[in-house]
């Protein structure tokens, strides 16, 4: 892969460095000769649709599941022979909870404290803080299927830190959440980015992607399409402004689509104008009739769509 | 990463076993009920009922002869059912062990805390008909606590092959095969309700390869007090079906979970 990572501000040892990675199923490749490196303290994101290789790239750095070829190396040990010295120390966040349903809440951070060598006396006041920093403290009493979804999550993502983990591996955590609590979900990743946590999450909300990560790596089919900061994804791919417009019938965008010289993507009935010079459009839009436009600075949604389409993934 | 690697079991096992006795801990009066109340009817109904009509068998009391031998068997179907539907459970449908090996644990600790609980889950029930048993007066002596580690064994040796099954199962119908074609087989067959060398000679033959079989025969000379000729045949298969359940067990979960 040509387009590796540059790490910003740090010189230090790469927490994940992967070359040439790949992973074939019996039918298919999941992930096809990727290389990436996520450097410690940064916030790394791995962006694609469904199906792209994000989560088998994951369970190989976990050691969860072989490599078919490459290298991937995490605290520079290989990934595929030291699992259980690699997720001592990480904390992973599943993508659907796995909350332990015969438990409260406390007991859930109680039992998963004991799979890591910790005694009842050493995880004592982790549980305190982290009862805290998932807001749970009052609901610590109560078994998990009481919770919410969203303090389902807060918990899985404590669970997550009982081992003080030096990186957090969050896959889709938002994902099914309502927007209060994908909020709140971000201001704790926010946190512990401050904290000095290494994250790498997963997910397909590009505003996600782009509020949290530093550095993303946008993939499709097991390959890796580009990678980069949001801002440099953005730079690099599409216009800085998109007017989107929508219309009942197909006529009135046609007409349109003829006069502008901007870069144009139609979806269904509304038609994405991306420009760099949004003024001449924007007076002819608003003399037009039974159109209605939203003019908008690019992001990252365009830049995904534009690299990996706008067809539906099943 | 290799699939047939020789398993390694570490501590990481204990917290497994531990997890699940916190979890019995708050089920504990429907266990211990049903610890106590199937094996009593048995008891009071067969060997009662049926006992009024046999008499003696095998030079002793038909109560005696049945509390020795539902002692085995009672251990063989409280380990199988919790390393079929238990742990199919925690496996499948609720992803614990999912959870699990997020943590340094592997599939080798998991399936070893997992053969240690069915064990201890055994060992609860023996516990349970021993003492009924012994208030019906059919306890040859404090010698019958010896009977407690060997169903501890018994425990072990028919957890592996139940955590077989869990590994092969798409749902919970799949172990009506086992439950049918070998449980219960053994349950009628095996020298539970009557000696077996009142079979025809070829079953006697086959019987000998069945666990269950060595099972009854070292819970009844230990709570009956009754001789026992080959203690350490008994005792080696039932550690060879432990083992080599556990290993296969181990092999078919590495292979379900890694995908």
């Amino acid at each position: 892969m040509s387009m590796a990572a540059q790490p910003v501000l740090t010189s230090n040892k790469p927490v994940i460095s992967s070359r040439g990675l790949t992973k074939r199923f019996a039918s298919r490749v999941a992930v096809n000769d990727v290389d990436f490196d996520i450097y410690p303290g940064r916030c790394f994101g791995f962006v694609g649709p469904n199906g792209a290789g994000k989560t088998t790239t994951l369970r190989m750095a976990m050691g969860l599941t072989p490599l078919s070829g490459g290298t991937l190396s995490v605290f520079g040990l290989p990934a595929s022979e030291n699992g259980p010295a690699i997720r001592a120390r990480v904390g992973i966040v599943p993508q659907a909870d796995n909350l332990d349903p015969d438990f409260t809440v406390e007991e859930n951070l109680r039992v998963y404290a004991s799979f890591f060598g910790l005694s009842r006396r050493q995880a004592a006041p982790r549980i305190e803080s982290l009862l805290k920093f998932a807001s749970l403290t009052d609901r610590r009493r109560d078994r998990t299927d009481t919770l919410s979804g969203g303090m389902q999550r807060r918990l899985t993502i404590a669970r997550a830190l009982i081992n003080d983990p030096e990186l957090v591996v969050l896959d889709e955590p938002t994902t099914g959440l309502d927007p209060q609590a994908r909020h709140v979900i971000w201001e704790r990743l926010t946190e512990l980015k401050v904290r000095g946590k290494t994250l790498l999450l997963t997910t397909h909300y590009m505003e996600e992607a782009e509020r949290l990560c530093d550095e993303l790596l946008i993939m499709d089919e097991g390959r890796i399409l580009d990678q980069g900061s949001p801002r440099q994804l953005i730079e690099r791919h599409v216009e800085p402004e998109v007017i989107e417009v929508r219309s009942g019938g197909g006529e009135a965008l046609e007409r349109l689509a003829g006069t502008t010289d901007c870069r144009l993507e139609c979806m269904g009935t509304c038609l994405y104008c991306y420009t760099r010079e949004p003024a001449q459009l924007i007076a002819a839009l608003k003399d037009a009739h039974g159109l209605t436009f939203l003019h908008r600075p690019t992001n990252l949604e365009d830049v995904f769509l534009r690299l990996t389409g706008r067809e539906l993934r099943d | 990463m290799n699939l047939w690697r020789i398993p390694t079991a570490r501590t990481g096992a204990l917290a497994v076993w531990r997890r699940n006795i916190l979890v019995w801990r708050k089920l504990i009066v429907p266990a211990v009920l049903m610890n106590f109340g199937e094996p009593t009817l048995y008891l009071l109904g067969l060997g009662f009922g049926l006992g009024h009509f046999v008499g003696e068998m095998s030079g002793m009391s038909y109560l005696a002869f049945l509390a020795s031998g539902i002692i085995a068997s009672s251990a063989m179907t409280t380990s199988s059912f919790e390393g079929m539907y238990s742990v199919f459970t925690r496996m499948v449908p609720q992803k614990t062990y999912e959870a699990i090996l997020a943590t340094p644990l592997e599939v080798d600790d998991i399936l070893a805390g997992e053969m240690l609980w069915c064990a201890t889950k055994s060992v609860f029930s023996g516990i349970a008909i021993l003492a009924v048993a012994a208030m019906l007066g059919v306890v040859q002596g404090w010698g019958a606590l010896w009977v407690i580690p060997v169903v501890f064994m018994i425990g072990l040796c028919f957890a592996g092959p139940a955590m077989i099954m869990s590994a092969l199962a798409y749902n919970y119908d799949f172990f009506n095969y086992y439950t049918v074609l070998i449980i219960t087989p053994m349950f009628i067959l095996c020298g539970v309700f009557y000696p077996i060398d009142t079979l025809p000679l070829a079953m006697q033959g086959f019987v000998q390869f069945l666990p269950l079989t060595h099972a009854v025969m070292l819970t009844r000379s230990l709570v009956v007090g009754a001789d026992l000729s080959q203690p350490l045949l008994h005792i080696g298969v039932l550690m060879l079906y432990a083992v080599i359940g556990y290993y296969v067990a181990v092999v078919l979960v590495r292979r379900k979970l890694r995908v």
